[in-house]
């Protein structure tokens, strides 16, 4: 099990990222979270990395993972509050990100999953590809 | 070229590696970087770290804070006794990876640096010096 709390909110899950990861503790937390959204249910999860500093390919391949795996099983991830400088730096790493949904905060990340689990067939019209 | 500090750590596990961030992050501010220049330092560091601890079967970073009169950097220089690359040019080819990540992390690491070397041969281990400037 990794050190990272997943809470429960209603139908979905939160997570927020408060250290600096070594690449165990980032593949614990994407097989907690995966088990969590089939034991808890959940249609929405949320990852909070605003405390993150950086974001390099192993993180971004683990955010991407995340998000590929909760769409398998029926759930929406949205990734909020992203460092301008770690989004700088993640553009010109190559890292694109394109399977992952984003918002600039808490309060907008769990409207955008409101919004798509409600607005199902909207979604699939604005996804990115 | 004046060395204003220069101090060598093990990166032998993945706790290394953030430690290494932690470490880069200190002397990329004490050199006066901007927060956009010491993140993508410190994401270069932990893509070469990265590489060192799982392909280079571990190793050491030097970190040196340097000058050129006119502007400070931060050279790193990632050392490891594994087994080498065969091809440096598909070592730095985006997409390509020998084991099970993205393949970014050599040719983005070079993105992120304003100098980018690496020395390599099979059997001879590797060497990757990078530096950034303010």
């Amino acid at each position: 099990m990794g050190e990272i709390p997943i809470l429960r909110i209603g139908d979905c899950l939160l997570v927020s990222i408060q250290v600096d990861m070594h690449d165990r503790l980032a593949l614990a937390l994407q097989d907690d979270l995966t088990e969590r959204i089939v034991a808890d249910r959940a249609r929405g999860v949320m990852i909070d990395i605003s405390a993150l500093e950086i974001v390099d390919s192993f993180i971004g391949r683990m955010l991407n993972n995340i998000a590929a795996m909760s769409r398998v099983l029926d759930a929406i991830t949205v990734v909020v509050g992203m460092r301008p400088a770690v989004a700088i730096t993640l553009v010109e790493l190559g890292l694109g990100l394109t399977g992952v949904r984003t918002a600039l905060n808490v309060d907008k990340g769990l409207a955008l999953i409101r919004n798509i689990i409600d607005n199902p067939e909207r979604d699939d019209a604005n996804r990115i590809r | 070229m004046p060395t204003e500090s220069d101090e060598t750590m093990p990166l032998r596990t993945s706790d290394d590696v953030v430690r290494v961030r932690q470490a880069v992050r200190a002397r990329a501010v004490s050199a006066g970087f901007s927060l956009v220049d010491q993140t993508k330092l410190v994401t270069a560091a932990s893509e070469v770290g990265r590489n060192t601890v799982d392909y280079g079967g571990g190793g050491t970073l030097r970190i040196e804070v340097v000058s050129n009169g006119r502007r400070r950097g931060v050279r790193l220089t990632f050392t490891d006794q594994g087994p080498g690359i065969a091809d440096l040019t598909l070592a730095m080819k985006d997409g390509y990876t020998s084991g099970s990540g993205l393949g970014l992390g050599l040719g983005g690491a070079k993105r992120l640096s304003n100098e980018f070397d690496i020395r390599s041969a099979p059997g001879q281990g590797t060497i990757v010096t990078l530096a950034r400037w303010t």
